[in-house]
């Protein structure tokens, strides 16, 4: 019986929603008597399967490394899969719930005929998960009866594991062929000094109130003042002040901060989906109607340009 | 090229739901529904893609029960040429209906298919991944932009580092993100137009598609509520309690 456990790296180092991932993992198998293992897919990743090694508390790190998998798509990842959950006696496939985990696990578990159970914020026994449905506004139990669990991972809903003092051994798989369905052609990274957002512990958020991208500097500021990742309402995105990748909400990222600030957003369901699990909520909004206030423990009524420059200075 | 374009009937996004008394489901009676709001933008593109003279025809797809033929009849008078709708009372989960559109897809052998990145009630992300998987086709999730040129298709992929681009041999199916474009509204003459547009329909049997749930639900409940916070009136008076009462400072 063994619980795998998709890794998520840079060929290098496990990506921080993998020990996430390995909590919800954990759990399972405390339920089931499962075991846990990783799996480290992708091309010369074995630094990467390294790190995985050092994982603590798992049975095994399977490595499949070959060029086929370099960029890791799911036509060439997905079959590959199919083989291991057969070859590894697997009954429960966990990745975390990112834009890799949600790309890839449903191709695999159609290809083992099997439902999928996404983004589970519970795990109540083997066959019984926690999943936010509608934006969050309702919570489904969900059983499933068949034999291979497929399971993305909500990260926020689950400690991070330890990811070191561990040394599992590393099975080295069969080499994996291309599908030659798709190629991979390049990839634009937005870089930054700043925290990733689903992992940072403060995020500061800009909405349609910030009025352009120029004026984002007044929210990296603060952010840089407090150690903070910057995020955005899906407005801010759509109308070209910051990139995709910092949409925070029902269908951008998931996160739950110790501290999350809402500057010159209203609140949506949308919006709220994706941080209303945060410690501590804070709102700046000129309208004291906004919906945001009803979530917010300390909410601002204010100008965000006055209130940002002073937030700045006072901290 | 003939373009498929798979549409959900779901509630309005702007609808906060509630959760039934008796923790069975949220209550759906009297709520306002509409297409899934990433299914709008699948349908534009494949018009847009019809326009620009790339598809010769769009045919639209729901499973559902004949309610689902209002979301079909507003794709019709969006652009699309014809729908069909794949006709059951049957709860469906994103396996059942991958399968019930990979047996429409073989049937129409579509060039492209178009698809929502995600249901906005049931939020499961599945069902484009999996009928690509049913099919044999690569896929091109969470998309911004595509493009055909020759042979292949260029899909710009929103992911969680930024942006990523990928090549995709025809036939292919591409899910929606929400920058993929901006959906034009119906306008009159064209929702009259469509109630004369071919609708024809299926049903799971016709397709030979078991779609027995896997999954069961057990209860639907309400999430934690959070308490009702307090207003400031001052940035030092925020900045105050962030560092003492709330210590996350
Ligand atoms: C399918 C779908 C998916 C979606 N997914 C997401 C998602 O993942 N994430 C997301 O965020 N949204 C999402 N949305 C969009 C969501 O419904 C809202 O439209 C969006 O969150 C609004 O962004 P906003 O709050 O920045 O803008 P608005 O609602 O326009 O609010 C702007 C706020 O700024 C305030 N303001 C303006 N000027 C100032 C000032 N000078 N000082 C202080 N306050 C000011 C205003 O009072 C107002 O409250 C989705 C919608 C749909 C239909
Ligand atoms: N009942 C359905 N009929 C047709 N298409 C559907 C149906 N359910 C889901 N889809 C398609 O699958 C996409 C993703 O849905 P989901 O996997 O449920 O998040 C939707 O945006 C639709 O394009």
């Amino acid at each position: 019986m063994t619980i795998l456990v998709i890794a998520e790296h840079d060929n290098q180092t496990l990506k921080a929603a993998t020990a996430h991932a390995l909590s919800a993992a954990k759990e399972i198998a405390a339920q089931t008597g499962g075991e846990v293992s990783l799996l480290v897919a992708g091309h010369n990743c074995g630094a990467a399967a390294e790190a995985a090694a050092a994982v603590p508390g798992i049975a095994k790190v399977l490595l499949a490394d070959s060029a086929a998998l370099a960029q890791q798509l799911p036509e060439n990842l997905a079959p590959a899969l199919v083989s291991l959950v057969q070859a590894q006696a697997v009954t429960h496939l966990l990745a975390a719930s990112t834009t890799q985990g949600k790309n890839l696990l449903p191709r695999v578990a159609a290809l083992l005929d099997v439902a999928q159970v996404s983004d589970i914020t519970e795990v109540v026994d083997g066959d019984t998960y926690v999943r936010p449905i509608y934006a969050g506004n309702a919570l489904a139990t969900v059983q499933s009866s068949d034999s291979v669990k497929v399971i993305t991972v909500r990260t926020t809903a689950f400690e991070a594991a330890e990811l070191s003092g561990g040394q599992a051994a590393v099975a080295t798989q069969e080499e994996a062929s291309d599908a030659g369905l798709s190629r991979f052609i390049s990839e634009e990274v937005s870089q930054s000094d700043r925290p990733e957002l689903t992992s940072a512990r403060i995020i500061i958020s800009g909405g349609r109130g910030m009025q352009s991208g120029d004026n984002f500097p007044l929210l990296e500021k603060v952010a840089d003042k407090i150690g903070a990742a910057v995020g955005a309402s899906r407005a801010a995105v759509d109308s070209g002040f910051v990139p995709n990748d910092m949409q925070v909400g029902q269908t951008g990222k998931i996160v739950a901060p110790d501290l999350y600030i809402a500057v010159g957003i209203s609140g949506a369901i949308q919006h709220l989906a994706g941080m209303k699990d945060s410690k501590v909520i804070v709102a700046i909004n000129k309208d004291d109607e906004a919906p945001i206030f009803g979530v917010a423990d300390y909410g601002l009524k204010a100008d965000l340009f006055e209130a940002l420059p002073e937030l700045e200075q006072l901290l | 090229m003939k373009i498929l374009v798979a549409v959900k009937r779901v509630v309005d996004a702007n609808v906060k739901v509630r959760v039934k008394p008796d923790n069975s489901d949220v209550e759906l009676n009297n709520v306002k529904m509409a297409i899934n709001p990433f299914c709008e933008i699948a349908i534009e593109e494949a018009i847009r893609l019809k326009e620009s003279g790339v598809a010769s025809e769009v045919v639209v797809v729901s499973a559902g029960s004949n309610e689902c033929q209002e979301q079909l009849r507003t794709a019709l008078a969006l652009g699309a040429d014809r729908a069909i709708q794949i006709a059951t009372d049957e709860t469906l989960q994103p396996l059942a209906i991958a399968k019930l559109l990979n047996a429409v897809v073989e049937r129409e052998q579509p060039g492209l298919v178009i698809m929502g990145k995600q249901s906005i009630d049931g939020d499961n992300n599945q069902t484009g991944q999996m009928l690509a998987a049913l099919s044999g086709m690569p896929q091109g999730t969470f998309a911004s932009e595509v493009k055909l040129e020759g042979e292949e298709l260029l899909v710009t992929r929103e992911v969680d580092g930024g942006l990523q681009q990928v090549g995709l041999k025809l036939p292919a199916l591409v899910t929606t993100d929400l920058r993929l474009n901006e959906p034009r509204y119906a306008s009159l003459p064209n929702i009259m137009k469509a109630k004369r547009k071919p609708l024809a329909q299926l049903t799971p049997d016709d397709l030979g598609v078991d779609v027995t749930p896997r999954l069961t639900t057990l209860k639907v409940s309400n999430p934690p509520e959070r308490a009702a916070g307090t207003m400031v009136s001052t940035v030092s008076e925020l900045v105050e309690k962030l560092k003492t009462e709330a210590g996350v400072l």
